[in-house]
């Protein structure tokens, strides 16, 4: 009887494995490394390391390794002092198409690595960083939008001879009062063809008056592509910031999340977000030779110089804007109709259209240029490695195109790449104005706090940790031993678990996982205390034991189900820490159920089973 | 080692009557601070600015206090956080929307007269998300007690369900009374730990009920409130091995786990304390009250010998 058949050694044994194979690269550590980023987000190669090698031997610093890891380079420091130098060097000489950022690589060994083992990412409550929680101004984009329509429709009517006589914007609505009941009538049915995106009604109050409204498909529309263009534009901003994984992203329908770990000075960066880029459509200046203007620096009158990205070639562009950032309503890469290739297709507000249809009557077959205008915060580090954030303005010219017909509102950029046009896209969206964004919600950690943190919750860890085996040990014996095995076992596997999800590691995180620490035993404890009464019963140690695991099974069960539904409920609800705490709980239970159930009775098995006993050691 | 050498056999449903009338008033005291003292919400649900200092040496709040006043920052709530150099300063949220750069101009005033404080933490939190919170936290309190009573109607019986939720709705009550009887501040922690004590409680419950189960089924016949009593007391010894082992790890967290889990720990402690005497108090006499019998426990698969059914096939 209590046998253990092979089956079970080998489950036991595989899930130990994994375990402890998974759990393993958070003991390793982290070595302070350089991180370089082609700006261009081109993928750098073998001939980029040499370059950085070279330029580091140069400056007398030694690092530990240089790799590309994914598209990027890493090059590990033997020092903190090593680090900071390392990256100002690189700074310097490398310029501003590569992104420097200073961060800290796991040691992890390579074989570890090769089997996807990776440690878990600590959170900024214990590595110490900024996280900023912006939203985007849901009710500002709809004002805008109406405003642009307020220019629109009248105008579309007046070129229809369709008499109003009054228009204005009341509570979110478009209100327009027309001459009489005919003219209402043609007028809204010519709205409706041309303005599908709008809801055309009547109104209830007044006669003779039609109110305009966005419907709601083009409201999230338009929401959508505020968020979009705010994530475009903060991303890259983020990314000249030098900081190693940064974290922005999409938070429901209209937050952006902004993660910066190590971050301190969150003034520069709220500059930083505040700052918006815009763009211009300019004419490119037939007449006057570039060359010799960036050679000179001096411009023929009424034009100025700019350069192209990437290429560097210069420009002279007239200083008359057809059309700002402003009144761009969309840009988004698509495929041309006609040629099948790639393009970027753009839509401007009306005023925007009219000057554009003016120019381009006048222009076809000359070339244009989108000029790319931005405030830039470039990051120097100090001696104390404080980082010092300096803003630069940058001007460039993003795209130079043939004007092939005369357009207006709606027209395409053609003969790009793929690549290109998505490239083209993103940065006209990030261009265009962009919506208001305010910040809801900021959480900045010290460093010294943040190391606090994780010195508290691995001390109280292990404390906890501790005082449950003691107890466990004393109050149960060798079963209580038992116990303690499995615990360890819960722990490690809520450890492996959490790193293979590449979860972030938080303050109640590690609450979480002491809580279940303290509670996983609950499954030992039913098993044992029915082992102790079916000895009392009278049952022989072996049936004791049988008996024991047996009727706890069910009882178990259901306490940690609905303990697993709270967990759930926890996370389904829950936000940043609190879904830490209820993930590591979830894992917690169900691992529990694993090494206390299955984990203890294999042991158990192995220690007591078919074996003649007269007592048990509980 | 044991707690008890034989089975104890304490009349627990005797005293169901004493048991109620200390959970009532609990509750209703509870319930009482609640209305009138509120909890104290913490920024997480009102809103508001928390910065952190560390000063080199013991500050002195008063300075501090005519420091924040001196700029403008009359609401502001200074106290010690953890240790007499750490410095926690609380500001309510305003109206305009430069609040979020509240936290450099406190920093920036506690500055001027040349002390160094150490930034440790800045926290803002927008009225808007706060609001959100509060919403959220109820919702997901009371949608986690309506699955729960659910998934113990299809285990057990309705009888049961609402035993298991009356208890748990008195160990959230009480718990909510404690943080605001001594106004302990209520942050997003504090919440979960309040959702955990839901889990744990009705854990403890849960094998209660399972014993209670187990002894109806066996029992040829019998006095419900006997078997009740029976189940509690052969079940004793486990709950309090179980409670005595999370306290331990919780206890560990309170004393070295740092200021910033505080709040969470101490919920924890209290919810698991009142949720271990309302396993046994509570939960089992409201199932008893409803008139549980052991005809509502047994297994619907039954040969038909079942005296309630009504068909006979």
């Amino acid at each position: 009887m209590n046998q253990n058949s092979l089956w079970r050694w080998l489950l036991l044994a595989a899930v130990v494995l994994v375990g402890v194979l998974y759990a393993l690269p958070n003991l390793f550590g982290e070595d302070p490394a350089i991180q370089i980023s082609a700006d261009s987000g081109e993928v750098l190669d073998d001939g980029f390391v040499s370059r950085v090698e070279a330029i580091l031997s140069r400056a007398d610093i030694e690092p530990v390794s240089v790799d590309i890891v994914d598209g990027q380079l890493l090059a590990r420091m033997p020092g903190d002092t090593a680090q900071l130098t390392a990256a100002e060097t690189l700074r310097e000489v490398l310029g501003r198409d590569y992104v420097v950022a200073l961060s800290l690589a796991p040691r992890t060994p390579a074989w570890l690595v090769g089997l996807g083992a990776e440690p878990m990412s600590l959170g900024l409550d214990l590595r110490g960083g900024v996280h900023f929680l912006l939203e985007v101004d849901a009710q500002s984009v709809r004002e805008t939008a109406m405003e642009r329509y307020m220019q629109e429709i009248p105008a579309f009517l007046r070129a229809r001879d369709l008499r109003y006589t009054s228009r204005k914007i009341e509570d979110g609505q478009l209100v327009i009062a027309l001459r009489d009941a005919a003219t209402l009538d043609k007028a809204q049915a010519a709205l409706s063809g041309e303005y599908r995106e709008l809801s055309i009604g009547e109104a209830s109050n007044q006669s003779d008056t039609l109110t305009v409204t966005l419907t709601e498909e083009e409201e999230q529309r338009i929401l959508d592509f505020a968020v979009k263009q705010n994530l475009t534009t903060l991303r890259g901003r983020v990314n000249q910031l030098g900081v190693a994984e940064p974290v922005v992203q999409r938070q429901g329908a209209s937050r952006i999340l902004v993660q910066l770990p190590g971050v301190q000075d969150t003034t520069r960066i709220k500059d930083l977000i505040g700052a918006t880029a815009t763009l211009e459509y300019r004419a490119v200046a037939l007449e006057g030779d570039p060359e010799r203007a960036a050679r000179t620096g001096i411009a023929p009158a009424g034009t100025q110089l700019f350069y192209e990205r990437g290429t560097d070639r210069p420009y002279l562009l007239k200083r008359d804007i057809i059309a700002t950032g402003n009144e761009l309503v969309d840009a988004a890469a698509t495929v041309d109709q006609e040629s099948g290739s790639p393009a970027v297709s753009v839509t401007l507000d009306g005023r925007a259209a009219k000057r554009m249809f003016e120019f381009t009557e006048k222009n076809v077959g000359n070339p244009m240029a989108v000029l790319y205008k931005e405030t830039i915060i470039t990051t120097t580090y100090d001696e104390n490695g404080e980082p010092q954030f300096e803003r630069e303005k940058v001007e460039e010219i993003i795209s130079v195109a043939t004007i092939r017909g005369v357009f207006g509102k709606r027209f395409q950029t053609t003969g790009l790449t793929s690549k290109e046009a998505h490239d083209l896209a993103l940065l006209l969206r990030a261009g265009a104005l962009a919506a208001p964004i305010a910040i809801v919600e900021e959480r900045t950690i010290g460093p010294s706090l943040g190391q606090d943190n994780v010195e508290q919750g691995r001390n109280a860890t292990i404390l906890g940790f501790a005082l449950v085996v003691l107890f466990m040990a004393i109050y149960y014996k060798a079963f209580g031993m038992i116990a303690n095995a499995a615990l360890l076992l819960n722990v490690v596997l809520i450890v492996a678990v959490l790193s293979m999800l590449q979860a972030t590691l938080t303050l109640p995180g590690i609450a979480g996982m002491l809580l279940t620490v303290g509670m996983a035993v609950d499954a030992n404890v039913l098993i044992f205390q029915r082992i102790r009464e079916e000895l009392k019963a009278g049952a022989k140690p072996q049936e004791a034991i049988a008996g024991g695991y047996d009727k706890a099974f069910s009882t178990i069960a259901d306490a940690n189900i609905t303990t697993l539904i709270a967990a759930v409920v926890l996370f389904i609800f829950g936000t940043g820490p609190v879904k830490g705490f209820a993930v590591t709980l979830s894992i917690g239970i169900v691992s529990s159920m694993f090494t206390a159930i299955f984990g203890t009775r294999v042991l158990v098995n192995a220690l007591f089973g078919g074996r003649r006993l007269s007592k048990l050691p509980i | 080692m044991k707690f008890f050498s034989q089975t104890p056999n304490f009349d627990f449903m005797a005293q169901r009557k004493i048991a109620l009338s200390i959970s009532v008033i609990l509750i209703i005291a509870s319930l009482f601070s609640l209305a009138t003292r509120q909890l104290n919400f913490g920024i997480d649900f009102t809103g508001g600015v928390i910065v952190e200092v560390g000063y080199p040496e013991a500050a002195d709040l008063d300075t501090i206090r005519g420091q924040l006043s001196d700029n403008g920052f009359n609401d502001a709530i200074v106290q010690y956080f953890g240790a007499r150099n750490d410095v926690m300063i609380r500001l309510a949220p305003r109206e305009e929307d430069s609040s979020a750069d509240l936290s450099g101009e406190v920093l920036t005033a506690l500055r001027a007269d040349g002390a160094q404080p150490d930034l440790r933490r800045v926290e803002f939190v927008g009225p808007q998300v706060g609001e959100e919170l509060t919403v959220d936290g109820s919702l997901a309190t009371i949608i986690a007690l309506l699955l729960i009573f659910a998934y113990v109607w299809f285990r057990f019986h309705w009888k049961f369900s609402a035993g298991a939720v009356a208890a748990l709705a008195h160990d959230v009550v009480i718990t909510l009374g404690f943080f605001s009887f001594l106004h302990l501040e209520f942050d997003l922690t504090v919440l979960a730990a309040v959702l955990a004590v839901i889990g744990y409680s009705l854990n403890d419950t849960i094998v209660v009920f399972d014993r209670c189960r187990e002894n109806f089924r066996r029992a040829a016949a019998g006095d419900a409130k006997a078997t009740i009593n029976r189940s509690v007391n052969e079940n004793l010894s486990r709950t309090l091995v179980t409670s005595l082992t999370t306290l331990l790890a919780l206890i560990a967290l309170r004393l070295i786990g740092g200021e910033v889990m505080a709040g969470f720990s101490t919920a924890l402690i209290v919810g698991v304390v009142v949720g271990t005497y309302s396993s046994v108090y509570v939960a089992s006499p409201v199932s008893i009250a409803l008139g549980v019998s052991r005809d509502d426990v047994m297994p619907p698969t039954d040969d038909g010998d079942r005296p309630s059914d009504g068909a006979v096939v």
